[in-house]
């Protein structure tokens, strides 16, 4: 082979090498698919975030004991993706309480300027979630930077005072570490993983 | 007007286009990443090259574009300040200057093939960015990802048109600064 020849083919290499790290090999393209896989590798402790319930009680997103939690970030003046993901956290629920599952789920509003107790509360309403496996919640405004850090939320206004926002359920297994992050209507995978930790 | 004059024009004008790509894709990938490549591309044109060295340059500066046509870049060029000074860093110098010290010089059939091959990869980033049913970046609206989407298929036609039309005339629409070639003899 021409020495031209020779140097090229070992650029190609290693321009192939890095374009396979740079992308987790080849298993994400977009940052959400990068955050995916990299929770379920490097599987971060949760921080002692505290959030806020319906009654105004304060609790840790932390487990309690024995138990998963699900979380899922939300805000509830959302009328689309909040709301599907609303009605995917209702079902999962149901299956879940079906299985018998050590399950505690909370949405959490990542918007609690805008999000009192009382849209707390209708969000609840409206999707029956009524405290027993599933709560609402909201961050505290001390927190929220801190949090949306820690679980890479990303929410971006989308001028008609909502926002757009990288919805997942994510899992904190019952030693309080982050271990995955799935689509909302995934729910098979969920659960799966949900009875593996349990 | 005098190339690094021009370069350091280009390189001003992606600093002063931070806030607007920060809210919208299309400045940041349509206006930002190319007035960063060119500024490097025109001090490219400027450097002595040896033969053997056109073809590991020219993979270099088309797995930096690559790289940065990520969508997971393109966030996180906008979320980690690291990642925001190795584009304005790399852009410049790990994809313009070698494509300038490389392109202009490769023989007249793989330039052809490069430039086919660059309005095609247009118009599947078009296609993906317009179709998709999800949010490809974290940090822009969906609608803001289908104009970026219709972009591509904009700027594909724009270069079709420029590197077609010369075809039929007989000369190029390029400005000679940008045809260093010529002088270099090297068509092969």
């Amino acid at each position: 082979m021409s020495r031209a020849g020779a140097y090229t083919l070992t650029a190609v290499v290693v321009a192939a090498t890095g374009l396979y790290a740079a992308t987790d090999g080849l298993r994400a393209l977009t940052a959400e698919a990068a955050r995916r896989v990299q929770i379920q590798e490097t599987r971060p402790a949760v921080p002692p975030f505290v959030v806020e319930g319906l009654q105004g009680r304060r609790h840790a997103l932390r487990p309690d004991s024995n138990q998963v939690v699900m979380v899922e970030f939300i805000y509830t003046t959302c009328p689309t993706i909040c709301q599907t993901a609303g009605g995917d956290f209702a079902a999962l629920r149901d299956r879940a309480v079906d299985r018998g599952l050590p399950v505690r789920m909370l949405s959490v509003s990542f918007d609690p300027a805008a999000d009192g107790l009382s849209e707390l509360r209708d969000y609840a309403d409206r999707h029956g979630a009524d405290g027993d496996v599933w709560s609402v919640a909201r961050l505290r405004p001390a927190d929220l930077q801190d949090a949306l850090r820690f679980f890479r939320v990303k929410a971006v206004p989308d001028g008609w005072g909502g926002y757009q926002h990288n919805a997942a359920v994510l899992l904190i297994d019952p030693d309080g570490l982050l271990v995955a992050a799935y689509d909302t209507g995934d729910f098979d995978r969920i659960l799966a993983h949900v009875e593996q930790l349990s | 007007m005098n190339t690094v004059l021009l370069s350091t024009l280009c390189f001003g004008a992606a600093l002063v286009l931070q806030p607007m790509a920060r809210l919208d894709p299309v400045a940041h990938m349509l206006l930002q990443y190319p007035v960063l490549g060119v500024s490097g591309y025109l001090l490219g044109l400027k450097m002595p090259t040896a033969p053997d060295l056109r073809g590991p340059l020219l993979v270099l500066g088309i797995t930096c574009v690559g790289f940065w046509m990520l969508p997971r870049s393109l966030d996180a060029a906008l979320d980690s300040p690291g990642m925001h000074l190795a584009k304005l860093v790399t852009l410049p110098l790990l994809a313009g200057l070698p494509l300038g010290m490389s392109v202009p010089r490769v023989g007249a059939v793989l330039r052809g093939f490069l430039k086919a091959q660059s309005l095609s990869m247009l118009g599947v980033l078009s296609f993906l960015y317009s179709h998709a049913p999800i949010r490809i970046c974290n940090s822009y609206l969906i609608e803001d990802q289908q104009r970026l989407g219709a972009g591509f298929l904009w700027l594909a036609g724009g270069l079709s048109l420029l590197w077609a039309v010369p075809l039929f005339l007989g000369h190029s629409l390029m400005p000679d600064l940008l045809l260093q070639r010529k002088k270099h003899h090297d068509l092969c």
